[in-house]
């Protein structure tokens, strides 16, 4: 059962040839059986799940059922959840428990789908390899020695061993899709304000944006098709219509000229991975896809305003944490003076690299330093921006790979922060433009997954969508599972 | 380069405290950041408009009304230390 992707699964549950208790008894089982050795999960909310799939059963009987009424979804632990542990990968929040579900979670309960459990991320998003996760980093499913990618790595870790039938998770600078690359399943990060932040523990806010980790785009569609739209509750929320996703993937293939930035097949990129993505590309052309050269001449740059901006943003918003109302209070801070007692708190709350940026943010917003630093880069995000308007004036969708190598030993770039940050080079862009991006399976490096990114104009998710789910009906790289879970 | 007082400084304004084996080790990883973040520095961007919201368009308002409800037990249930019904925090005024 766990090898059929979501939208099989939906037929199954559809047709009543599974029910929702005998789907989620069979991916708790496997998680039982797998997560020890993945640490893909915080929490396991097996008592609650039965709970959903049977209401879901129960719900199907009445003939009300919703596509995704009775399928078993992992959430990354970023996402708000009444009565369940919300951690954010953080010792800060150890024993927070939510008092609301993030609009997220609110929308795929509404839904009927059922919630396994929360999964394992960088602490507060902010990494490239899950490693920074208070609860330990996660192990790749296609070698346990090597990182899933990060920051949603619990997730994509989860869909790749096929413990979870899809994930949710978030994307500030390509932490749903590089771990999708890394892992060797689809993800998409939608367009900024497309899925409602409310709920979601917030990082960097005019970066952040909630997406999925699936094996297929028609799985991926399917889910943003539930999730997608106005939220009151979330003030950047887009008030823009919801277009039926599942229905586009499978329209028609129209011609579409694809842009390629010769500036992402620079040194830094694996020359294994560059003739995966070029055999992708390939593949696109012989679909009838026109490739044309595009240039982008300021992304270079993605990295250095990206880590201006989103510490910046990230030391803002995390000045909530000082255990008061809640979080993570040191033993005894209470008889200190005010400020050390904040200190205290969060000097032991938050990890290493969570301080790193936290530090970095109030460097570069300090007197004297912001125009050199914040404005600056809010300049230059709109050189690179302006670089992408320009492009899709000609191009439908701009491609190239997600990560400049396959998925790196644990520990081997823990040490250096800057190479760790490059992980994340061709993923920025499309956060400091806002625009929707995607990352899908292309081959095989070594056996080890890689994977090709499609960037689209803003809110065109259905196009991007539809290109991704035509290439997966002429190869197989995303049926490819690890021979352990299989 | 930043220094060990740099970084002092620095965790003053963060509210975040470090151990003093951590300073050295922060201050090393900091300036590595701060170099990389320099490079901005060389862009030209005489005349750019900076970019405040990624798809250029303003903040939708709510109603000034109240949604909330009074749900402090709820909320304060995730409180380190509550005494009727009032966070507990150090001694601020004598």
């Amino acid at each position: 059962m766990h090898d059929r992707t979501l939208t099989e699964l939906a037929a199954d549950l559809a047709a009543k040839r599974v029910s929702a208790v005998e789907l989620t008894k069979h991916f708790l089982a496997r998680i039982e059986r797998y997560d020890d050795a993945l640490n893909a999960f915080v929490t396991v909310t097996a008592e609650q799940a039965l709970k959903q799939a049977k209401a879901a059963d129960e719900r199907r009987a009445r003939g009300d059922a919703a596509p995704l009424t009775g399928i078993p979804l992992a959430h990354k632990d970023i996402f708000c959840t009444a009565g369940v542990k919300t951690t954010c990968g953080s010792q800060m929040l150890d024993d927070f428990v939510a008092p609301y579900d993030a609009t997220v979670i609110e929308r795929f309960a509404d839904a009927g789908a059922v919630m396994l459990g929360k999964t394992n991320m960088d602490e507060f998003a902010m990494g490239s390899s899950n490693e920074t996760s208070y609860y330990g980093p996660v192990h790749n499913p296609w070698d346990l020695k090597l990182v899933p990618g990060g920051s949603s790595g619990g997730s994509a870790a989860a869909v790749a061993a096929r413990i979870a039938a899809a994930a949710t998770g978030t994307d500030t600078g390509g932490s749903i899709r590089q771990p999708a690359a890394l892992s060797g399943i689809t993800g998409i990060k939608p367009t900024y304000g497309r899925v409602s932040r409310y709920g979601m523990i917030a990082f960097a806010s005019s970066l952040d944006q909630a997406g999925v980790l699936t094996q297929t785009a028609a799985d991926a569609a399917l889910l943003l098709e539930a999730i997608a739209g106005l939220d009151d509750r979330d003030s950047t929320s887009l008030d823009e219509p919801v277009p039926r996703y599942s229905a586009i993937v499978d329209e028609p293939w129209e011609r579409v000229t694809i842009g390629v930035p010769e500036s992402f097949f620079d040194a830094g990129l694996n020359p294994e991975v560059a003739s995966s993505i070029r055999a992708a590309l390939k593949e696109y052309e012989k679909l009838g896809a026109t490739l044309k050269s595009v240039k982008l001449d300021y992304i270079h740059l993605s990295v250095p305003a990206y880590y201006v901006v989103a510490p910046a943003e990230a030391s803002s918003n995390l000045s909530r944490f000082d255990g008061v109302r809640f979080g993570h209070r040191a033993s005894d801070a209470i008889r200190e003076d005010l400020a050390t007692f904040y200190m205290r708190n969060r000097g032991e709350g938050f990890g290493a690299e969570v301080k790193r940026r936290i530090l970095t943010g109030t460097y570069v917003l300090s007197a004297g330093y912001f125009d050199a630093y914040y404005l600056q880069a809010q300049k230059v995000r709109k050189l690179i921006s302006d670089d992408f308007a320009r492009a899709f004036r000609e191009v439908d969708l701009v491609a190239g790979p997600t990560s400049p190598s396959p998925a790196f030993g644990i520990g081997q770039k823990s040490s250096n922060p800057i190479e760790m940050y490059l992980n994340d080079i061709y993923t920025i862009g499309a956060n400091l433009a806002g625009l929707p991006a995607m990352s899908l399976p292309c081959g095989f490096v070594r056996g080890l997954p890689v994977g090709l990114q499609l960037i689209a104009p803003p809110l065109a998710e259905g196009p991007l969508l539809k290109a991704a789910h035509h290439y997966q009906r002429v190869t197989d790289w995303h049926r490819r599972m690890p021979e352990t879970y299989a | 380069m930043l220094t060990p007082d740099d970084i002092r400084r620095l965790c003053r304004l963060a509210r975040v405290e470090i151990t003093a084996a951590e300073i050295a080790d922060a201050s090393a990883k900091l300036s590595s950041i701060v170099a990389m973040i320099d490079q901005l520095q060389a862009v030209d961007t005489k005349g750019v408009v900076p970019m405040a919201h990624p798809l250029e368009r303003a903040q939708r308002l709510r109603d000034d009304r109240v949604t909330e409800a009074d749900r402090h037990e709820l909320y304060q249930r995730n409180a380190p230390l509550v005494e009727r019904d009032l966070y507990l925090v150090p001694k601020v005024l004598d």
